[in-house]
């Protein structure tokens, strides 16, 4: 039998390290990713702004970073991590590499949502002499809304995924407890019930994305 | 007055991958005057779209200038060519409303872009759905529309900023005849009420010569006709033209409806232009008792161009040659008259050739 009393404050104590890192990845990454996938949509020739070299760049940038393992883009960026940081171990630290990464991730399908806004409704928008930032504000993210609260609830689940791998750089978390709890210690039913209250946070999360879809759907 | 809309040599040309360059409007010359609804018309790729964007500033030109409300637009910083904007309305063959905003979120969107307070936009947002008859469904989606509610939605917004001019992008190419019908009346009566210059775009030959004054007809980005609408149908001096408008008004007989026709009626067969109210048919009728000539009507059509009547009948002509001869000459001096070729047709394409060639023999020659 599995001994719960000194493990339920740890179970605690790493659930709330897993949803402080997820909930704080999806604020930081959520606004920079946002900002990347306009600027790739937006810079593309023909776009809104169109700017070759920004587009290149950011372009590149995303087909490098996203396809790294995060494991390895963890400590691949290390030194970058102490210089924003200062530190490169513990729950906090772990933030900067699930943003960044969290961040390319969400660029890009936010990119690939905008691209299925209608061209047409901007032309409108432009022919009532909207300007150029109102137009990306006012137009082009609302019209893809929808799509992008999928798109975020889609990021969710990965970004779950990855705070697990926080507890290798001692990020805590609910990974860890199941590796070092449950996993390393032989302990089944641990592991089972970590993993049970993933797909309960997983599940939450979906349910919620597709009911705020369904209502900036407007179907 | 100056006009609302003066294009000066205004070349427009598109480079696809970086080589290869599209010339998509060509020298244009062309001026639209206040408060007129000009159609713009040509088979598809004539350039039609790319000339009412230079309007807006949508698309810039290559060469030449396009002065719009006395403005050179060439001259407008980005933020004057915004305020410009605010003064011409466009609407569009795929409406392209806002999917995230309601009806009446739509309409005030330009509003908004033009600083109105909240409850000065209630009031326009309210004023403008009743104008374009759809004040109940203010509070619904556009994809709860349906093709011709969500046209005047387009509409609506497209006048929300009182515009002088309103741009019509193919905008009834997508609705069934009867909302397209709705619609035409509609900007009728914009024209009318609101004094509004409207330059439509359109492949319908049915929208402009129930909807517009004037026309201009383009065929590989130039303009090569423009003047009144009765003018340019009844008289067309290009082949574009007239095959375009051949394809709306049926009123000839086709090569191959010519030879049924001559299994039928064995006498001559003469088509016989209508631009007048009866007079002609009048005249045709005293010509027939004095020359002793029978005549069968076997085909054509009359019906109405820019509140004028305009058609041809085709009549079966039975009696002496000569007075038959005669007949003809002297009516041929008070309406367009052709006799149509005897001898079997060879081909459909020379007969709409021959059978157009005859629409420009207009009657006491058209003023243009």
């Amino acid at each position: 039998m599995t001994e719960w009393g000194p493990l339920a404050p740890i179970l605690l104590l790493s659930f709330q390290q897993t949803i402080y890192l997820v909930v704080w990845t999806m604020l930081i990454a959520g606004v920079v990713g946002l900002g990347i996938g306009v600027l790739l949509h937006t810079t593309r020739r023909g776009g809104l702004l169109p700017n070759t070299p920004v587009f290149q760049l950011l372009n590149v940038l995303v087909n490098v970073v996203r396809p790294i393992p995060f494991i390895i883009f963890i400590t691949a960026i290390g030194p970058l991590t102490l210089a924003v940081m200062g530190t490169t171990i513990g729950t906090r630290s772990v933030l900067f590499p699930m943003s960044a990464m969290a961040s390319f991730v969400i660029g890009r399908v936010v990119e690939q949502n905008l691209v299925a806004v209608d061209p047409g409704v901007i032309e409108a928008a432009r022919a009532m002499g909207a300007s150029k930032p109102r137009i990306i504000l006012t137009v082009l993210i609302p019209e893809a809304l929808g799509a992008l609260v999928l798109g975020y609830t889609f990021i969710f689940v990965a970004v779950v995924d990855m705070s697990a791998m926080a507890g290798y750089v001692g990020g805590g978390g609910l990974g860890n407890f199941a590796i070092s709890y449950g996993y390393q210690q032989f302990n089944w039913p641990v592991t089972l019930v970590t993993v049970v209250i993933i797909i309960v946070i997983v599940q939450a999360a979906q349910l919620t994305g597709n009911r705020l879809a369904r209502a900036a759907l407007h179907r | 007055m100056p006009p609302a809309i003066s294009f000066r040599q205004v070349s427009k040309e598109f480079r696809t991958d970086g080589k290869a360059v599209l010339l998509a409007v060509d020298s244009v010359d062309l001026d639209i005057e206040q408060g007129r609804i000009a159609g713009v018309i040509g088979y598809s790729g004539a350039g039609k779209s790319t000339l009412v964007r230079l309007v807006n500033g949508l698309e810039t030109p290559t060469r030449g200038t396009v002065v719009v409300n006395g403005r050179n637009l060439n001259e407008l910083t980005a933020k004057g060519m915004r305020e410009l904007r605010g003064g011409v309305g466009m609407i569009f063959q795929q409406f392209n409303l806002f999917s995230s905003r309601t009806v009446a979120g739509n309409v005030a969107y330009p509003l908004k872009l033009a600083g109105w307070s909240r409850q000065r936009r209630a009031e326009r947002v309210a004023e403008l759905l009743d104008f374009v008859g759809i004040a109940d469904k203010a509070r619904r989606y556009p994809s709860q529309l349906s093709g011709g509610q969500k046209q005047r939605v387009g509409i609506a917004r497209a006048l929300a900023t009182s515009p002088t001019i309103l741009l019509a992008d193919e905008a009834t190419s997508a609705l069934d005849p009867e909302t397209t019908r709705d619609v035409l009346a509609l900007l009728t009566k914009i024209n009318r009420e609101l004094g509004t210059t409207i330059v439509v775009i359109t492949h319908e030959m049915e929208v402009v010569s129930s909807l517009c004054d004037e026309v201009a007809v383009m065929e590989a980005g130039r303009v090569i006709e423009h003047g009144p609408i009765y003018d340019v149908f009844a008289a067309p001096r290009e082949a574009a033209t007239r095959r375009l408008v051949q394809s709306t008004l049926h009123d000839r007989p086709r090569a191959d409806t010519l030879r049924r026709l001559r299994g039928t009626f064995p006498g001559r067969i003469v088509t016989v232009g209508i631009r007048d109210r009866g007079a002609t048919q009048e005249a045709l009728a005293e010509k027939l008792v004095e020359h002793d000539v029978r005549a069968t009507i076997i085909y054509g059509g009359i019906g109405e161009l820019a509140d004028q009547p305009f058609g041809s009948i085709t009549y079966e002509l039975t009696g002496a040659d000569p007075a038959i001869d005669a007949l003809v000459r002297e009516l041929a001096e008070l309406a367009p008259v052709e006799e149509l070729d005897d001898g079997p047709a060879s081909g459909d394409g020379s007969d709409t050739e021959r059978a157009a060639a005859s629409v420009s023999a207009p009657a006491g020659g058209g003023a243009r």
